[in-house]
């Protein structure tokens, strides 16, 4: 029994990947047109903008916290962005714009949650209302359309969507970011032990800021590509997305206790399956009306599955004291080997 | 002239108004070991974490070297040289060995902002050499067991090239073999000259490493001298300030023959292996064994937290086929766990919810369970004054703040509020000073003598003999043997608790 459980541990631990290739292979059977490559490059091209946006979001969760303003943050983007185009200010300055708008944002959660010391669920809950508020104001909650040289979604780049080039680099400096920096290793250290983290000198105070910024930028940054994508700007513009985005994040591996979770492969697989599934259902023609629910249930598994696993390796970790080899015959062991 | 690397001029500390340190003045030499001992809450924990920067004095000075030293924050203290092994482990689990030792000095490949993983590999790989432990600096902490992270606390000390290290109770969750494995580096870092204060209830130990012994009781420096000076029976008196005749209380009450808890060929795969035992009512039984011995998992097994895969549980002659912690709960079995941070307490609860939190039911309204307050809380009043626990306000204040043994006291207070038939202790007296060790030992009577039935659980093979009816020895998962009062050795004890070793 010990050992089948021994070797279910990889399995489970590689769960988004194996989740991500039977329902792919699932599709393909079920659906002919699903396996085209046409199909699966138009799975991460509509994909990216999410992406950016939980990666940025995977910062947050590794520290243990949460961003729930991310869709308000791309209101507010997209409203400085559409309204300056509007007026006649050339597209990189009103890109410039946008992605300040949106990181100020940011630095405004990160103000509150690291400064004023609110807790995360509660200080982006208030900056999501208010950032609503704010892009209505600023756009009187007009329908903006953007002009024609701001719809570069789907020009290319090296043969390449420039959505999903900016996707890539983001999810590239990401992993680098937090597997091969200092701060990177430091946010993962904070999402194990604030208490610890602290009392090895970090400056948990900064870190926490950090994540934060880190997800306003995203969120503008995923706002240009979305406009680059759609045209315009709605009032209802980056509603839901911060359902999506942490959905996706924990599919992928992240957990909402900090200190475990990566950008890649974990978050890519993540926004990639929900996209996925979405794309799947559609084609094959199931009700509108239920693909949210099986979307839900696709990520509620996924949830089991990483509670399963740390349940396990908790049973696995506990030493044994003795070991059993055949019946009858008992082998006494040394309690600690190293 | 003597070389002082350390001196402490009249260091003073309250905490909201309480004095916990009253000018200290106190001289290090370089390169000895200095034993620091004293009751919880005599103030050692403060003096360390001002000299560690963790927290600042109110007045006095230090000198380091003889210069004035001021830390602001515990990298003061790193970067001056004083390395500090808290009691706790300081650990990421989710990052490598190698990352944890280099946390908050990551060095950096040349102009890349991006970290030399090559370099503090080979450099782990030099630390971990230095405490011989032979894994790869890559691995995983969540992997190693608590004494191989003990070990690794001990490689990050060093690796500051500290020349002041300060061992916090480096040994409670360690076995006898890596104590000893500790006690060689300690050796070897003396031998290089480096300055260490040695901080732990474990007296004979103090005695064993230290060159000098430093004594405090009540925030005040009480004796300090050569260890040549002093004597166990010193230290202690020292330390409580008055001359402890008895270890332990005088045993009250005789077991009844009545059975209360009956065990029956209990085995569990890679855990416990045929066990058989009885437990009277009013009955003190110890259950002797080393670490690994299996003593901690059957207690989880008799208390539902484990399953078992044969033979027979009796509870009050009740036999059940599947044991949960809520049945035993209501069969009036409580479990007073091994791990009081992790499992005893909820540290940031007050000390009035922790008490209340099991006995809850029985201040319920029997209809809509509303908690009767008044009732509650006069009853946590009066285990807060029978068990003597010392706290400012038991509503106000919380678990985390209080002292070792204190937490102690709540644990069992929170049990005793049940009154049950079977109480399950381990390791009660684990980092619990001298004083308050005696306060428990007579709790634990008390408790007999009202007819509980008190499985005791310890490593410490002097406080069963001192309290226990009945020793059983287990090892291995087994039970070696057992033993009447009348014919406690303890000699015999080990020794039945090695037997199988042969080695």
């Amino acid at each position: 029994m010990n050992n089948t459980q021994r070797m279910a541990l990889p399995l489970l631990k590689n769960m988004p990947v194996i989740l991500f290739v039977a329902i792919f292979i699932l599709f393909s059977l079920l659906d002919q047109r699903f396996f085209a490559v046409a199909n699966f490059s138009n799975i991460i091209l509509s994909s990216s903008f999410v992406g950016v946006v939980a990666v940025g979001m995977t910062f947050v969760l590794l520290t243990g916290g949460i961003d729930l303003s991310v869709g308000a943050t791309m209101y507010i983007t997209g409203a400085v962005l559409a309204m300056l185009l509007e007026q006649g200010t050339p597209l990189p300055g009103a890109i410039a714009a946008g992605l300040i708008a949106g990181t100020l944002w940011g630095c405004l959660n990160a103000f509150l949650i690291a400064k004023v010391k609110i807790i995360p669920f509660m200080a982006t809950l208030g900056t999501l209302t208010a950032g609503r508020g704010l892009g209505l104001l600023i756009t009187q909650s007009r329908h903006i359309a953007v002009p024609q040289e701001m719809r570069f979604g789907a020009e290319k780049f090296l043969g390449i969507p420039l959505p999903i080039v900016i996707f890539a680099l983001v999810v590239l400096v990401a992993y680098l970011v937090l597997n091969y920096t200092a701060t990177g290793r430091q946010i993962y250290a904070m999402g194990n032990d604030p208490d610890a983290a602290k009392k090895a000198g970090l400056n948990t105070t900064r870190l926490t800021a950090t994540v934060y910024i880190v997800s306003g930028f995203c969120a503008a940054l995923a706002t240009v590509i979305a406009i680059s994508q759609q045209g315009s700007v709605s009032s209802s513009f980056g509603k839901g997305v911060e359902f999506r985005a942490i959905a996706a994040a924990v599919l992928g591996g992240t957990s909402l206790f900090g200190g475990v979770g990566n950008v890649f492969p974990g978050t890519v697989i993540g926004v990639l399956l929900m996209q996925m599934i979405q794309n799947g259902l559609i084609y094959l023609q199931v009700d509108l009306y239920l693909q949210d629910m099986i979307t839900a249930l696709v990520i509620f598994f996924a949830v089991f599955i990483d509670a399963l696993r740390m349940r396990l390796l908790k049973r696995l970790e506990r030493r044994n004291i003795r070991v059993e080899k055949g019946p009858g015959r008992v082998k006494a062991v040394e309690p600690i080997t190293s | 002239m003597v070389d002082m690397i350390l001196q402490f001029v009249q260091v003073s500390k309250s905490f909201f108004g309480v004095p916990v340190l009253k000018d200290i003045t106190l001289d290090i030499e370089r390169g000895h070991i200095v034993g620091l001992v004293g009751e919880n809450g005599a103030g050692k924990s403060t003096l360390m974490n001002i000299l560690g920067g963790v927290v600042p004095l109110d007045s006095g000075q230090m000198l380091f070297n003889g210069q004035a030293y001021t830390p602001q924050d515990p990298r003061d203290a790193d970067r001056a040289g004083i390395a500090f092994i808290h009691q706790e482990l300081n650990l990421f689990t989710n990052l490598s060995i190698a990352e944890n030792f280099f946390i908050n000095k990551f060095p950096r490949q040349g102009k890349v902002p991006l970290l030399n993983r090559k370099q503090i590999r080979a450099k782990a790989q030099d630390y971990l050499a230095l405490v011989d432990l032979h894994v790869s600096p890559d691995t995983l902490v969540e992997r190693l067991s608590p004494g191989e992270r003990q070990l690794v606390e001990v490689a990050k000390a060093i690796s500051v090239e500290a020349s002041v290290i300060i061992f916090d109770e480096p040994t409670t969750s360690l076995t006898a073999r890596e104590t000893e494995r500790l006690f060689d580096i300690i050796a070897r870092l003396h031998t290089a000259g480096k300055t260490i204060i040695y901080i732990s209830h474990i007296l004979r130990d103090v005695l064993e490493l230290s060159d000098e012994i430093a004594v405090l009781r009540d925030g005040e420096l009480v004796t300090h001298g050569p260890k040549s000076e002093f004597t166990i029976n010193r230290m202690i008196s020292s330390m409580v300030g008055r001359d402890l005749e008895h270890l332990y209380p005088d045993r009250t009450s005789r077991p009844s023959a009545q059975v209360a808890l009956e065990v029956k060929g209990l085995s569990k795969a890679g855990l416990v292996h045929n066990i058989d035992l009885q437990l009277h009512k009013g009955e003190l039984l110890g259950v002797f064994g080393l670490m690994g011995s299996g003593r901690s998992e059957l207690a989880q097994i008799i208390f539902g937290l484990e399953s078992f895969d044969q033979g027979q549980v009796l509870i009050n002659g009740q036999a059940s086929t599947r044991l949960s912690p809520p049945r035993s709960i209501k069969d009036s079995m409580a479990f007073v766990t091994e791990n009081r941070r992790e499992e005893g307490l909820l540290m940031t609860a007050t000390v009035s919810d922790n008490l209340g939190l099991v006995a809850l039911p029985e201040y319920s309204t029997r209809l809509v369970n509303v908690v009767k307050q008044g009732a509650l809380s006069k009853a946590v009043k009066e285990t807060v004054s029978t068990l003597r626990i010392k706290v400012n306000d038991a509503f106000k204040n919380q678990a985390k703040g209080l002292s070792g043994g204190n937490q102690q006291k709540v644990v069992l207070g929170k049990w005793l509020m049940t009154n049950p038939s079977i109480l399950i202790i381990d390791e009660p007296t684990r980092g619990v000073d001298v004083g308050a060790k005696y306060e428990i030992y007579s709790i634990i009577d008390r408790i007999a003598a009202n007819g509980t039935a008190v499985l005791f659980i310890s490593s410490e093979i002097e406080e069963l003999m001192g309290m226990c009816d009945r020793i059983v020895v287990m090892g291995y998962g087994e039970v070696l043997g057992s033993f009447e009062r009348a014919r406690f050795n303890k000699e015999e004890i080990l020794r039945t608790a090695f037997r199988e070793n042969g080695k």
